[in-house]
């Protein structure tokens, strides 16, 4: 773990949206086998990289624009596991589309998540805007677009980087790096080396970052959000790190990764090597941790029988919200 | 009261509204320093300024895809894609973006933002500087299409789709840029979208159309009155909503319908609103409906007898109601 100014506090709350993303995570997979939820994309092995860039931004008042694979994020973002499950299971409450998306589609206006497609990279773009506001209102915002490195094949992802280095936008590109498009490894996918080489094509830095430990990637992101807000325009930050699961409840990885790479990486895996962190040194004590564990659990519980009890949408609604209403 | 060309009408609009609110921002390719390859723009980045008329680098998605993040925080942005024809690598923004995020999002975001674009041939702009692409965003739930007809309404009709909080396509026909001229009030006002205007009341034939055509249909119009034939004029104004009320209205009155349009045959407004007179006013029918339209080839091409083939023209319009007046 890096040396860092990060208060312990703020680190025992990392620790915690972590635990609680991937608490929440697992729960899914066994409603998804147990045929009560359709299906399930996961950010299992990515929570340092989510919940540590989240935890330097402005939470809530900062733009997020998230994909798939973020729900450590969105949870670091302030959505509760009670959304997260309804979203989940397709119920009228779900605040991210009152259950018109599938899951993991995120957006929650009051929490500044944008909400989101499923065309990979149009995202990029939209931060992109989000951003222009900003810069002509004036309103002190930072907008992130986070995205796997598979979709920075789309013209849209360069297309953003372009627009943004050219009018100097308070954005940061945040890519989740973890080699695979679905089953297309990372090398058949581009012929450079790192994401963050893209960034000097288009005049901004590039930065790698270790994205199984959420303190350098709180680091590097604090940095770029002050670059942002300085005027100085966007960062490319590249957290690399690995997805511990198939692409969805729906794939099969053993096709195209070995047990082996996977155990390799499982050696590294951010919960547990955060975790050993914050006890280690005493952040987090062995009963606070256990209050922890209970609390998490308890949420899980709690917010898997809410949205199991909550109500479907009502057919009569279909036709709502096509236009402004 | 000043008359103006269609084009002036634009700008002048775009100017009004530019000082009326500050969210608004004007942008796209060319439109700052060089006022637009038109000059609709002309002038307006002098007066308000590089960081509300700007000029986008030259990419459409991130025009519109941008323009999208911009309006859902607190922008109200329109757009200009130089050419309608160059729209196609921000379909994706606009048709599975822009148009589905109050949709997606159960209510919760809105994408209040106009997309200005001319189109339309005649002008020797060949097959990428001629389309007429309205039919493909008239599919699209979540999405307004206006194409104003008239300089009064390309003012009234600019001014409503800056105000709406949906995402509103705006063409502008190439040709009626300088051509069309006709009074247009100082003061602002607005003209509802989905509202058809009856340009002309007549009792045997309703020619139903829209933007440049208007004007064309209103040349036919005069000419087959001499012959003792009474032509009836809808202007559609909006493809997306239709105003199906007004459309049935003409429909039932006259029982003789000719559509048209410089859009391609198949696929184009023509057959949506063929398709609704059919449901819906058959029994007043007095003769099959029929529609003049652009010929079913891929675009429209740059020679001189090629290009004129392929357009709807004054002539071709008088002589389709006179066949079906005489039906």
């Amino acid at each position: 773990m890096s040396k860092n100014s990060i208060t312990p506090e703020l680190q025992k709350d990392m620790y915690y949206h972590m635990a609680l993303a991937r608490a929440l995570d697992d729960r899914m997979w066994i409603l998804n086998r147990q045929g009560r939820a359709p299906v399930v994309y996961s950010s299992n092995g990515h929570e340092a990289a989510q919940v540590g860039s989240a935890f330097a931004l402005n939470r809530g008042e900062d733009w997020i624009v998230p994909y798939y694979r973020d729900l450590a994020l969105v949870l670091a973002y302030g959505m509760t596991p009670r959304q997260v499950m309804l979203h989940l299971l397709g119920k009228a409450e779900d605040p991210n589309s009152g259950g018109r998306q599938m899951p993991a589609h995120w957006g929650l206006k009051e929490r500044h998540i944008l909400t989101t497609g499923s065309v990979v990279a149009t995202q990029d773009i939209h931060a992109a805007g989000l951003a222009l506001a900003s810069k002509v209102l004036k309103d002190g915002r930072v907008s992130v677009a986070y995205f796997g490195e598979g979709s920075t094949s789309q013209g849209e992802f360069h297309e953003a980087l372009n627009f943004a280095a050219v009018h100097k936008l308070p954005v940061i590109f945040f890519n989740e790096n973890n080699g695979y498009a679905i089953s297309v490894p990372a090398r058949k996918q581009m012929a450079v080396m790192d994401i963050a080489a893209r960034a000097e094509g288009y005049g901004m830095p590039g930065v790698i970052v270790d994205g199984n430990d959420p303190l350098k990637v709180y680091e590097v992101t604090k940095e770029a959000r002050e670059r942002a807000l300085a005027g100085e325009g966007p960062t490319l930050i590249e957290a690399k790190t690995y997805r511990f699961v198939p692409h969805s409840s729906d794939d099969d990885d053993r096709a195209y990764r070995s047990r082996e790479e996977v155990a390799e990486w499982k050696k590294r895996d951010p919960l547990v090597t955060f975790e050993k962190h914050v006890l280690d040194n005493k952040i987090l004590s062995q009963e606070e941790h256990q209050a922890m564990q209970q609390k998490i659990k308890d949420l899980v519980n709690d917010a898997t029988d809410y949205a199991e009890q909550a109500a479907l949408p009502d057919p009569d609604t279909l036709g709502l919200y096509v236009y402004h209403q | 009261m000043a008359v103006m060309t269609y084009l002036e009408a634009i700008r002048e609009t775009l100017r009004q509204e530019l000082r009326r609110d500050d969210r608004i921002i004007v942008y796209g390719e060319d439109v700052g320093v060089r006022g637009g390859v038109f000059r609709v723009t002309e002038g307006l980045q002098a007066e308000f300024g590089e960081e509300r008329v700007i000029d986008s680098p030259l990419a459409e998605a991130a025009i519109i895809g941008t323009a999208i993040g911009a309006a859902v925080n607190g922008l109200r942005p329109v757009p200009e894609i130089q050419f309608s024809d160059f729209i196609f690598p921000a379909i994706n923004q606009i048709v599975q973006e822009a148009a589905r995020i109050r949709y997606r999002s159960n209510g919760a975001f809105g994408v209040p933002m106009v997309i200005r674009a001319p189109f339309g041939g005649g002008v020797h702009g060949a097959l990428y500087h001629s389309q007429s692409v309205e039919a493909f965003f008239a599919h699209v739930p979540g999405l307004k299409v206006v194409i104003p007809s008239t300089p009064y309404d390309a003012k009234g009709l600019l001014a409503s789709a800056i105000q709406d909080e949906d995402p509103v396509l705006y063409f502008e026909h190439k040709a009626a840029y300088r051509s069309l001229k006709g009074e247009v009030p100082d003061e602002r006002y607005l003209i509802p979208i989905g509202k058809a205007d009856l340009k002309r009341p007549g009792k045997h034939v309703s020619i139903i159309t829209y933007g440049l055509m208007v004007s064309y249909a209103l040349k036919a119009a005069e000419v087959l009155d001499k012959e003792g034939i009474s032509v009836e004029i809808l202007d559609l104004r909006s493809i997306r909503p239709l105003d199906v009320e007004a459309i049935l209205e003409t429909a039932k009155k006259t029982g003789k319908v000719l559509m048209v349009h410089e859009d391609n045959l198949t696929g184009g407004i023509g057959g949506e609103v063929s398709a609704l007179i059919a449901e819906h006013a058959l029994f007043y029918l007095d003769a099959p409906i029929v529609r003049l339209a652009g010929p079913d080839v891929p675009a429209m091409p740059y020679s001189p007898p090629l290009e004129h083939a392929f357009m709807v023209t004054p002539e071709k319009i008088t002589e389709a109601a006179r066949k079906l007046a005489k039906f």
